[in-house]
Order: C-alpha cells, then sequence, then structure tokens
C-alpha cells in the first residue's frame, strides 16, 4: 500500500476534521431550538393578523339601539331609525334586526318566554361603516335625534379598547418568547462553539506555531459552525413549517386554530431560519477564535 | 520570565546566537530548557528584558506579523503536536500550505523529506498508526520542510534508537551546513558530547555554562 503513494495526485486534506460526534448533539439542539422559534414566530404572525383583523372589524360596524316613542311599533321605530342612518355620509349599510333575531339575542336572560311581544323588546339596527369616513357616534345620535328617535349609538369604541389592549399583549407576548428562545439558540450555539473549540485546540495551537494568520483560523471555524448551525436550522424550520402546513391544513381559521388563523403566507417567515441560525453560529465561532487566538499569544 | 503568577523560571539569561550557529541546550529536568525554546518560537513572551530575533524584539512584535515570523522558525516538539486527524504527509505539507504554496511546487519536495527521514513507505499512514520514533521523524520533517531560518527542537532524539538519533542529528547538521541556525535542547549527553557542539548549559533557569563540553564533561 504505502508503495502505492504518488505525491503527484496527493490532495491536500481540509485542515479541520471532516466530522465529529459532537457535531450531531449540535445540529439537534440548534434543530430544537429552531424549531421553537419558527413555531413562535408563526404564532406572533398570525396573532398579529388575527388581532389586526377584529379591531378591523369592530371599527367598521356600529350597532344602534332603537326604542319607540309615543305610539310608534318598535319594528316601524327600527326601520324608520335605519333608513335615517343609511342617509348618513360614511355609512355603507345600515340594517334594522329583525324582530326573532332581537328575541334571540335577550332570551338567554329571560328563558323561554312566549309572550315576548307583550315586552317593550327594544329593536337593534346594524351599522356599517365607511373605513375610510367613519363617522362618530355623535353623528350618528344626531342624525337619530333630527328624526325624533329614541337610540342609543354603540360605536364598539369600549370592546376595541379591550381588543386592542390584547392585541398589543399577544404580539409583545409573542416578540418577547421569540426574543427570549432566539437568544438561548444563540447562547447554546456559541456555548457549543467554544466547546467545539476548545476540544480542538491541539487543531489552533500547531496551526498557530506553524504560522497560520488569525483569521485563517477563526475563519475555519467561523465556517465549520456556520455550517452546522445552517443545517440544524433549516431541520428546525422544515419541521416547523410541516407543523404549521399541518394546522392549515386541517381548518386555519375555521379548524384547528380559530384564535390563530396560518396563512399559507405565514410560513415565509420561516425563510430566514438557516440563515440567522448560521450568522449567530457564525459570529459566535469568530469571537470564540479570536479569544483563544489571544489567549495563545 | 514566569507562567502567570508562578515562580520564575528563566532569570538574568543573556546569550547570542551567531546566524548560522548550532547549539545544545543542557541541564536536568525543569531547568528552564523548553521555556527557552518557548521565547523563541513566540509561545511565551519574557516578564522582563528583551528577546531579539532576526534583528527585531519579538516580545514587543505586533500580533499581526507574528505569523510571518513564525514561519521562519522550525519547532520539534517533544511531544510531537502532530495533527491526528491528516495524514503523514499532509502533517509535513501543513507548513507549507499555511504559507500559501502551490501543492505542485512543494509535494515532490515533502515526499523526498518524507522519503529521506525514513517514512517512504508511511506517507498515507495516520499518526495514530505511527511507532513513537516514526512519529518523531515526522514531527522533525514538518519542522524542517520549509527550511526555516532557526530549527528549535525540544529532545528530538528522545524517543528513536542509536541509529536513528545520529541520522536524525546528520540531518540537523546539514541543514546547519545550508545556512539553518540549530538550538536542540537535550538530555542527551553523549550526542553532545560527540557533536562538539557548544552547549547552554540551564540550572535552576538561570545559564551555568556556556561553551564547548568536552566528553568527559558530564
Amino acid at each position: 500500500m504505502s508503495e502505492m503513494f504518488d505525491a503527484a495526485r496527493w490532495k491536500p486534506a481540509p485542515f479541520l476534521p471532516e466530522a465529529d460526534a459532537r457535531d450531531g448533539a449540535l445540529i439537534f439542539v440548534v434543530a430544537v431550538l429552531s424549531f421553537l422559534a419558527c413555531l413562535m414566530a408563526l404564532a406572533f404572525v398570525s396573532a398579529d393578523r388575527a388581532a389586526h383583523g377584529w379591531a378591523q372589524q369592530l371599527v367598521g360596524e356600529a350597532t344602534v339601539i332603537v326604542r319607540p316613542k309615543g305610539g310608534e311599533s318598535p319594528d316601524a321605530a327600527a326601520a324608520r331609525a335605519a333608513e335615517t342612518l343609511a342617509g348618513v355620509p360614511g355609512v355603507s349599510e345600515a340594517r334594522a334586526l329583525e324582530r326573532e333575531k332581537a328575541y334571540d339575542l335577550i332570551r338567554p336572560w329571560l328563558g323561554d318566554v312566549t309572550d315576548l311581544e307583550d315586552l317593550p323588546v327594544p329593536r337593534l339596527v346594524t351599522v356599517e361603516l365607511d373605513r375610510r369616513n367613519t363617522p362618530s357616534a355623535a353623528t350618528l345620535d344626531q342624525a337619530l335625534k333630527a328624526q325624533g328617535l329614541d337610540g342609543v349609538v354603540d360605536d364598539h369604541s369600549l370592546w376595541l379598547k379591550d381588543i386592542t389592549r390584547a392585541a398589543w399583549a399577544a404580539r409583545w407576548l409573542g416578540g418577547g418568547v421569540f426574543l427570549l428562545i432566539a437568544g438561548a439558540a444563540a447562547a447554546v450555539i456559541a456555548f457549543a462553539t467554544r466547546a467545539g473549540l476548545t476540544a480542538r485546540r491541539d487543531v489552533v495551537e500547531v496551526l498557530h506555531l506553524a504560522g497560520a494568520e488569525h483569521a485563517l483560523i477563526a475563519k475555519l471555524f467561523q465556517a465549520r459552525f456556520a455550517r452546522i448551525a445552517a443545517v440544524g436550522g433549516t431541520a428546525g424550520a422544515l419541521t416547523a413549517a410541516a407543523v404549521g402546513a399541518t394546522l392549515r391544513m386541517a381548518g386555519g381559521g375555521e379548524g384547528l386554530t380559530p384564535a390563530l388563523p396560518i396563512a399559507w403566507s405565514d410560513l415565509l417567515v420561516l425563510l430566514p431560519c438557516p440563515v440567522a441560525a448560521a450568522l449567530v453560529a457564525a459570529l459566535a465561532a469568530r469571537f470564540t477564535a479570536d479569544s483563544m487566538i489571544r489567549d495563545l499569544q | 520570565m514566569r507562567y502567570g503568577r508562578g515562580p520564575e523560571v528563566l532569570k538574568d539569561l543573556t546569550f547570542e546566537l551567531e546566524r548560522g550557529s548550532f547549539h545544545f541546550v543542557t541541564g536536568p529536568s525543569g531547568a528552564g530548557k523548553s521555556s527557552l525554546l518557548k521565547l523563541i518560537y513566540l509561545a511565551a513572551k519574557p516578564t522582563k528584558g528583551l528577546v531579539h530575533l532576526f534583528g527585531q524584539d519579538i516580545s514587543r512584535l505586533a500580533v499581526k506579523d507574528q505569523p510571518f515570523l513564525r514561519r521562519r522558525i522550525g519547532v520539534v516538539f517533544q511531544e510531537f503536536r502532530l495533527l491526528e486527524h491528516l495524514s503523514a504527509f499532509d502533517n509535513a505539507a501543513l507548513p507549507l500550505r499555511i504559507a500559501g504554496g502551490r501543492p505542485e511546487s512543494y509535494r515532490d519536495d515533502v515526499a523526498e523529506l518524507l522519503a529521506w527521514v525514513g517514512l517512504r513507505h508511511r506517507m498515507h499512514a495516520m499518526p495514530a498508526t505511527l511507532a513513537g520514533g516514526e512519529k518523531q521523524r515526522l514531527a522533525i520533517a514538518r519542522a524542517v520542510v520549509n527550511r526555516p531560518d532557526i530549527l528549535l527542537a525540544d529532545e528530538p532524539t528522545g524517543n528513536v534508537d542509536h541509529e536513528m538519533a545520529m541520522r536524525i542529528f546528520r540531518l540537523f547538521v546539514e541543514l546547519n551546513r545550508l545556512g539553518t541556525t540549530i538550538l536542540i535542547a537535550t538530555h542527551d549527553q553523549d550526542l553532545v558530547a560527540r557533536s562538539g557542539r557548544p552547549v547552554l548549559h540551564l540550572e535552576g533557569g538561570r545559564m551555568v555554562r556556556h561553551g564547548v563540553q568536552d566528553e568527559a564533561q558530564p
């Protein structure tokens, strides 16, 4: 075998060992952390969209409770109110709620009463508003009073505040947890990089003493750990994408995830994950290698 | 010189090695032989004083300039420091690769050198499969492959038989004849005495003798 060595066909081997038993464990840890970070990113994006949708829905609607006065019947008063409100600038549509629907709304509080007709049940008018030119509650109220109608306008501002506050909390909580997981991933990568470099201190020292420039040594480890993290990040992102796709196919907003409706486009937020993991690992490896080489001086 | 806050391992040392000279460093274990070599190959810094090499004070050399100076220094480590994942050939070629040479320009020289140190049939071998003497010869080949201006060797004949020790010594003499300055730390009094080369003798970190040692001297 030894006589077979042909220097002319020799190809220089890489300065660092090709693979290491420790690499598998590091890939697994990076994959798990990337998976969790990706899931959190998905949850954050869908929560943000859901909160935005709820708020838009509330801003675009108002409800008016019409109380009949004089001898006017509740249905006639509601019809007149709907007609009046439909003429107000910024109102897209005003519709009096049917009698049966109004009864359905109060039935949970009064029980199964048969003679609801005898009760002065107020009628509701639902108003759809133009989102670009939304009239205020006071404007609607004035329009009703001008026609001699007694009504209470609810523009959902009370609910809107709560929804906005809840959406704000969901966004910040999701963002905070995402950053926490991403930070933990960075710390683990940095720690593993340091451990990996320490395990290959012999290589670092020999290259250093043989006259290798510090940038060359740092780049070797930087590229190595960036590659490992990119593989782990890709595995984590693909797994998270598979989970997201499953949830989407299992019903989206109307199925398993009504509170956090996942859209296909949400999966795009997972694309930067492998790059981000590689970048974090490269930076961690660079800093660690630099500090180790400084110690050798 | 001291390591961290430890005791002084070298003190009051003043000597000069002429370019192209050949010296031995002798002394009992712990006398400071390896530390003296470390000062010269830039693996340690003096706590006080100056170390001049190739006309420069290397204790104050900028970090960015150190790699280029190290390429002019060949070192044979006592514990060999071979890279276990590289073949004998790759280990020997390491300094030339680091210096940026193209494989075509040096691969024949590496093969010739390995053949010369008796590793013609072991070029493919990984260090873990080499015997102690083979590892030592490979470490020597790596240290001299780029024709360094100065060669430092720490116990280079410690793991080889007498015949191989003399062969390695002849290699050093040949390199010296070509202009390389040689400094060898050794316990091998027989080799030192028979070489007729000057000796720097250390005891307790101080130089107690400097000159040619005859065969009768211990």
